[in-house]
């Protein structure tokens, strides 16, 4: 079979995982196997759950810290996701139901360890502190940054993959224009800018597109208990 | 990893979701409808010039079954398949006839008058009732699926959750109230659409509704499916009935409304027999005065 660079999954340089399995059985174990999957998952929740814990507990930001990160620790210490049904919620809402059970049970009096070594390394508070001031309040923050958080991880799902299959160009007119913040740039100006016809620009746009949302499906995939809820989960993820 | 601002983001959704359609004959123009298994959009054929509706699936469903299925229903009001492909990213898409009209919700909302409304619930048993001839039952009826058009011709659409009528049972489907019960156990037959029309017709009917259609809206979407009408010509026979002014299966009718009914149906002849009877009176208190 004829091999195409521009075309194929993987590129000239490293494969690209295709697909991913659920890291919800994993992440619901003991041991190692168990560990890397619970970081997999810390990694598309961490942040909604931080933001969620400031902006619907009205938690001050210190308390958020000890609040997420003994959380996570407590997934894995208390076998929470063990207790995840697929036939009764979706993962995203066990997962929020569980943060809140949490957080109710929390003395704020009680003194609370710093937990969740290992993955410190995970999260970024200061980071996630500056977006929440420039955040319009949203009535319901954890599902509006866990979507964020999946296009986010799914951006640089991309922009490594573009990196290692030498399609560097591809990825900066695609950042250029469905990333940009103020006014879109025309396709003859990318087109210019690049040194390619203005319909290398209409394609490599599609191309980057339709990578991110297989990157993206991928993620979800793999926070998702099945095609089912996988499936449902897409329909909050996607479009309008 | 920078942080996705809710401008980028709202538009990375969207560019994610839009089908790359680019390499077929289609420009998809807008989003017109959205299911559970897919997103429906208005497009133009830039090959036949005219705009048709175009069907993309989910991602998961590798096999345009919706498409193949449709293309065996050949009926008036089924909205016709024109062709069916797959997408750059894997997912499967069907173009079909763009349906010009009004869902039947809508529709609906200008208070037709019962007759005309119930000439609309027959030609959408019409067709159900050839579905299930051909084998395939809809399982997901409901006012929001059915569509009318500009000249009272109408469409029954999404045909996503339909099935074999000797299928497997299947994972539960259908929107209640229009679910009939059997379904939730994944069982369905021709009977669990004529549940759904059943509910149908009790949105057509005005408040407070005939009592003998109320019977016929009745029995056909009862709980257990033995009650119901066997199949939906029946039901559409019943509804035909009520129409004519004849007595109906589903309802048994009280003297007084067998009188009224007679009565509806022979004014002529009680016309002529009244004005008989009068002229005989007349004859009988007055013809001994005038000799």
């Amino acid at each position: 079979m004829p091999y195409d660079s521009d075309t194929a999954i993987g590129g000239p340089h490293r494969p690209f995982p295709t697909t991913r399995h659920s890291l919800i059985v994993s992440a619901a174990g003991a041991g190692s196997l168990a560990r890397e999957a619970l970081d997999s998952i810390v990694e598309v929740y961490w942040k909604p759950a931080y933001k969620h814990v400031r902006i619907q507990w009205k938690r001050s930001n210190e308390e958020a810290k000890d609040l997420v990160q003994g959380f996570f620790a407590a997934l894995i210490e208390q076998q929470i996701l063990a207790g995840f049904d697929p036939s009764k919620a979706r993962f995203r809402t066990y997962l929020k139901g569980c943060l809140d059970h949490f957080v109710m049970k929390q003395d704020e009096h009680a003194s609370r360890l710093k937990r969740g070594g290992g993955m410190s390394a995970v999260y970024d508070f200061e980071a996630a502190e500056r977006e929440i001031a420039g955040a319009p309040s949203v009535e319901d923050i954890f599902l509006r940054e866990w979507q964020r958080q999946m296009f986010a991880l799914g951006l640089e799902d991309l922009r490594a993959y573009c990196e290692s299959a030498g399609k560097t160009v591809q990825y900066a007119v695609f950042a250029q224009y469905d990333l940009a913040e103020d006014e879109r740039p025309s396709y003859a100006e990318l087109a210019g800018q690049h040194g390619i016809p203005v319909t290398s620009v209409t394609n490599y746009l599609a191309w980057a597109r339709r990578e991110l949302r297989r990157l993206v499906l991928l993620r979800l995939s793999s926070v998702t208990s099945g095609d089912p809820e996988r499936q449902a989960e897409q329909h909050v993820l996607f479009g309008k | 990893m920078s942080f996705l601002p809710d401008r980028a983001l709202d538009h990375l959704r969207d560019v994610a979701e839009t089908p790359d359609f680019s390499e077929t004959r289609y420009q998809v123009e807008e989003e017109i409808g959205r299911g559970g298994m897919g997103i429906v959009y208005r497009a133009w054929d830039a090959q036949l010039e005219r705009r048709v509706a175009v069907k993309v699936m989910n991602a998961g469903y590798a096999i345009n079954r919706e498409a193949k299925l449709l293309a065996q229903l050949e009926h008036p009001g089924i909205a016709p398949v024109y062709d069916a492909g797959a997408l750059p990213d894997g997912r499967c898409y069907y173009a079909m006839r763009l349906i010009q009209g009004r869902r039947l919700d809508e529709f609906l909302r200008a208070e037709p008058a019962l007759p005309a409304r119930l000439r609309l619930f027959e030609k959408i048993c019409e067709a159900v009732a050839f579905a299930h001839n051909r084998g395939v039952i809809h399982c997901d009826l409901k006012p929001q699926n059915i569509m009318v058009g500009e000249f009272g011709e109408v469409f029954v659409v999404d045909w996503g959750v339909a099935r074999a009528l000797d299928g497997a049972p299947a994972p539960p489907a259908g929107t209640p109230p229009y679910m009939a019960p059997e379904q939730s156990g994944g069982g369905a037959d021709a009977r669990t659409d004529v549940f759904a029309l059943g509910r149908i017709l009790r949105d057509l009917m005005p408040d407070p509704p005939p009592r003998p259609l109320a019977a016929i809206a009745q029995k056909a979407s009862a709980r257990d499916a033995a009650a119901r009408f066997a199949n939906v010509q029946q039901l559409a026979a019943d509804v035909g009935r009520f129409l004519d002014g004849q007595p109906v299966a589903a309802y048994r009718d009280t003297v007084p409304e067998r009188l009224a009914r007679f009565g509806r149906q022979n004014q002529v002849l009680l016309l002529l027999l009244g004005t008989y009877l009068a002229v005989k009176l007349f004859l009988y208190f007055l013809a001994p005065a005038l000799k």
